[in-house]
């Protein structure tokens, strides 16, 4: 049977001006794909997108659907104008959680773009908001098939829903000079950690793991993740004062006073009139803007780790909240080490799993019980910090016959630090 | 077919080492510095002397299998077969040899797509699903950002801007494209419609209740039928109802309208990572091209670029030019509706006597 064409003449607009068009590659599977299904499948969600657009209304519904042992992972699609546009009346999402910082082979592209050929609509997404490689259009029995297929060689759904979700670090170390540690290997120890987690839903709400390399923070951590970890060093920065020298030369003594001198946050350096930068690195809040504007004269120091920041979320359902700090450095050298990352994710997750309301993030929790019973509640040595804090509290309203004895753990606290 | 189904092999995600480009491998921990030699390549040398050339390049993002292997094909004959992906959907083709860099280049931009979106350039607009594939949009994403890059093409390619700009789109309130320089945000701005014969068959009418950030929600019976009801002096119009009910119709093809905001900054680069704040709204949705949402855009793009200093964001522009001066500068109204009043809202008014004259 022939198949239908719907005209499309919204559509056709995305065609012209200079940016690569999606809808001229929708159009090209539809016109020149040899398989006969995905000319069909595209022809129809031609057709019903330009219904959305021409109506102002979207036309998907969800459902259930799933692969065989998991519980999340296909975002399902069910048309709810099938009758018109009958050939894409399942048309799923498929969410694949791609290699630590996105790195690809094209033999490995080219080995999924076939499957998901042979199995899906052609069309896919790297990567969508959350992180996932974005296989776009199947329906029910194909969407097993083509998890099967890709499974077998290597590849593993991530999360939807209540659970945790497909994690993201940045390019970090493997190709950034302001990397602070090792993005890739603490992104897989963490999510690796939580499979079960993100193929079953059953947490109160999602929970998203982001790792950035440095406070640059490429990968949103702060704003998006639940649990931000986010590389620093709390040594000296690495000044190479003849690399200054030579900004100084191309760039000259003004640009270098505007741009950087003046700009750093907590007024942390000084040219010197030898031309040498002398940085005061005990105020240096490592907020990288000296870092970013002369990237040969700056590096980071050698005593890496990473600051944790944990809440970090959107507006749903009390307002937007930034992730702040519950650890503001942890080294992350040893195996040791490592395993108390996990393990601090582990305890987070579960008090949060027992604590949390239904549909609540662990941002929100915090805000509900406070910050002080999330590091109390949490089954990890979260000790009180100012670093914790914009500034300490405003209101009187709070009873504080503790207090002797919180004093006496700050001092006994300082006194282990000095002795270590 | 065998009857038993397949169990899953929980294997997570992968690791990264095997699909990294060599260089990137042997180096990795190891980068001294970069450059920028020119808009959209990246020139990074490491410790060891090594050095790799990055061509950053701008697609459609939705990719049909041809342009997939069209990307491909490009990687294997210039760029030894490695592709690594920006987390804004940008493909980066790596060569360690500069003498490649041009070919590449070529063959790139001979196959329809574009260099560009490093540094200080409007990078790739960051994108949702839209009308395309989810299910509770206000509108659509990727028509939206294929119609504002058409426009902002130059910007993307010269890398001429105070700062990068990051602009992102979301085609509902929950705003998966997250924070920018700029968003540009679906803002309903009238109370859901029920469909009171379904609700009883799809909602779990408790959840639906709990959702709802103002309270607005009640359980209700009409024509004998279990059924909610809005309090619609209360609602406020967020759609927070609509994804776990469908039959409380938030989306409306007049009523649903755009809201632009500025100043969202991730990095902790000079002042601490802030939000973005809603600077013009009641922008009509309007398929194919949205011309009403790509003028404001360009519109605030204009006075950025005139006004701000080298490296400053967004964000940054404004904390030191004030905010009376911002819609002085970009032309746009100041209304009631600029003023918060969720919950912390006093922590925006001025409680002082720094006034902008
Ligand atoms: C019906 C419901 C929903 C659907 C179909 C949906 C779909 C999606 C999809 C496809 C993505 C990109 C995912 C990826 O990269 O794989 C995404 C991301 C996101 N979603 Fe949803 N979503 C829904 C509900 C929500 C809700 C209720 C919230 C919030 C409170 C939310 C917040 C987000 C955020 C913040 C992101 C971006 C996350 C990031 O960058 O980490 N979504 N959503
Ligand atoms: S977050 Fe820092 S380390 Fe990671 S890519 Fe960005 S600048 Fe580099
Ligand atoms: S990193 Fe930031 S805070 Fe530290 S010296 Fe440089 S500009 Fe100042
Ligand atoms: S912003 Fe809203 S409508 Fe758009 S893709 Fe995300 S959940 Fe769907
Ligand atoms: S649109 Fe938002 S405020 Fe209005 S009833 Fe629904 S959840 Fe409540």
């Amino acid at each position: 049977m022939a198949k239908k064409i719907y005209e499309t003449p919204m559509l056709d607009v995305l065609e012209e001006g200079p940016w690569p068009s999606f809808i001229s590659g929708i159009k090209k599977l539809r016109d020149e794909h040899p398989d006969e299904r995905i000319q069909n499948v595209t022809s129809s969600l031609l057709g019903q997108l330009e219904h959305s657009y021409e109506t102002r209304k979207g036309y998907w519904k969800g459902g259930t659907v799933s692969v065989f042992g998991y519980g999340g992972g296909i975002i399902p699609r069910f048309s709810e104008v099938a009758s018109a546009f009958p050939e894409s009346k399942e048309f799923h999402t498929i969410r694949v959680q791609p290699p630590a910082g996105n790195h690809y082979t094209t033999a490995m592209l080219r080995q999924l773009g076939d499957s998901w050929e042979k199995w899906g609509s052609g069309l896919q997404t790297f990567h969508g908001q959350t992180g996932n490689i974005m296989f776009i259009g199947t329906d029910t029995e194909n969407t097993q098939h083509f998890f099967d297929e890709i499974n077998e060689y290597g590849w593993d759904l991530g999360g939807a829903g209540p659970c945790v979700r497909t994690a993201m670090s940045c390019v970090g170390a493997s190709r950034c000079e302001m990397s602070n540690c090792n993005e890739h290997g603490i992104h897989r120890h963490l999510v690796n950690n939580f499979t079960d987690d993100v193929h079953r839903p059953a947490l109160p709400y999602k929970f998203k793991f982001k790792v950035s390399g440095c406070p640059n923070d490429c990968q949103n951590a702060i704003e998006r993740a639940d649990m931000a970890v986010i590389g620093t060093w709390r040594d000296e920065m690495k000044v190479d004062q003849e690399a200054i020298k030579a900004y100084m030369g191309t760039k000259g003594r003004q640009y270098i006073n505007d741009n950087v001198i003046t700009r750093c946050p907590t007024n942390a350096l000084t040219l010197n009139d030898d031309d040498t930068l002398t940085v005061d690195n005990h105020n240096c809040v490592r907020c990288m803007h000296c870092l970013n504007v002369l990237p040969k004269a700056l590096h980071p120091g050698d005593d890496k780790g990473v600051t944790i920041l944990i809440g970090g979320k959107r507006t749903l359902k009390i307002g937007d909240m930034m992730g702040t700090v519950v650890i503001p450095f942890k080294k992350l050298e040893t195996e040791e080490d490592y395993e108390s990352l996990v393990e601090l994710a582990e305890e987070i997750i579960d008090f949060w799993a027992e604590n949390g309301l239904e549909h609540e993030r662990c941002g929100e929790m915090i805000e509900r019980i406070g910050l002080v019973n999330f590091l109390e509640g949490v089954d990890f040595d979260l000790e009180v910090d100012p670093n914790m804090v914009s500034n300490p509290r405003q209101s009187s309203y709070i009873r504080m016959d503790g207090w002797d004895d919180e004093a006496v753990k700050w001092f006994e606290r300082k006194q282990e630090a000095a002795n270590a | 077919m065998s009857d038993k189904p397949r169990s899953p092999i929980e294997s997570g995600c992968p690791d990264a080492f095997q699909y990294m480009h060599p260089v990137m491998r042997k180096n990795y921990g190891a980068w001294k510095y970069h450059e920028h030699p020119k808009p959209g390549v990246l020139r990074h040398v490491a410790y060891s002397g090594d050095e790799i050339w990055t061509v950053r390049v701008g697609t459609q993002r939705i990719l049909d299998i041809f342009s997939l292997r069209k990307i491909c094909d490009i990687g294997d004959e210039f760029a030894d077969g490695y592709i690594h992906f920006t987390i804004r959907s940008n493909v980066e083709y790596m060569v360690s040899d500069a003498s490649k860099v041009e070919p590449l280049i070529k063959a790139i931009t001979d196959a329809g797509f574009i260099v560009g979106g490093t540094q200080n350039s409007v990078a790739m607009m960051s994108h949702t699903q839209g009308w395309l594939h989810c299910d509770i949009p206000g509108t659509d994403a990727s028509g939206v950002v294929k119609s504002m890059m058409d426009e902002l093409i130059d910007e993307f390619r010269n890398a001429d801007m105070p700062n990068r700009v990051h602009i992102t789109t979301s085609c509902c309130q929950i705003n998966c494209g997250g924070q920018g320089d700029i968003a540009i945000n679906i803002q309903h701005t009238k109370p859901p419609k029920i469909n009171h014969d379904l609700v009883s068959n799809v909602c779990e009418r408790p959840t639906v209740v709990a959702r709802c950030p103002v309270a607005a929600i009640r359980p209700a019976m009409v024509n004998g039928k279990p059924t909610l009801e809005v309090d619609e002096k209360k609602c406020i119009c967020c759609g927070a109802c609509f994804p776990p009910c469908p039959p409380m119709q938030i989306n409306d093809a007049e009523h649903s309208k755009l809201a632009v905001w500025v100043g969202g900054n991730h990095s902790n680069a000079r002042s601490k990572p802030t939000f973005q704040k809603l600077v013009a709204a009641g922008i009509p949705n309007n398929p194919p091209r949205w011309p009403e949402a790509t003028a404001i855009v360009k519109q605030i793009l204009k006075a950025y670029k005139a006004d701000a200093k080298d490296w400053e964001r967004m964000n940054d522009w404004i904390e030191r030019i004030g905010w009376p001066r911002f819609f002085e500068k970009t032309g746009l109204p100041f209304t009631k509706y600029h003023i918060d009043n969720w919950r912390g809202a006093r922590n925006s008014l001025n409680a002082s006597t720094h006034i902008r004259f």
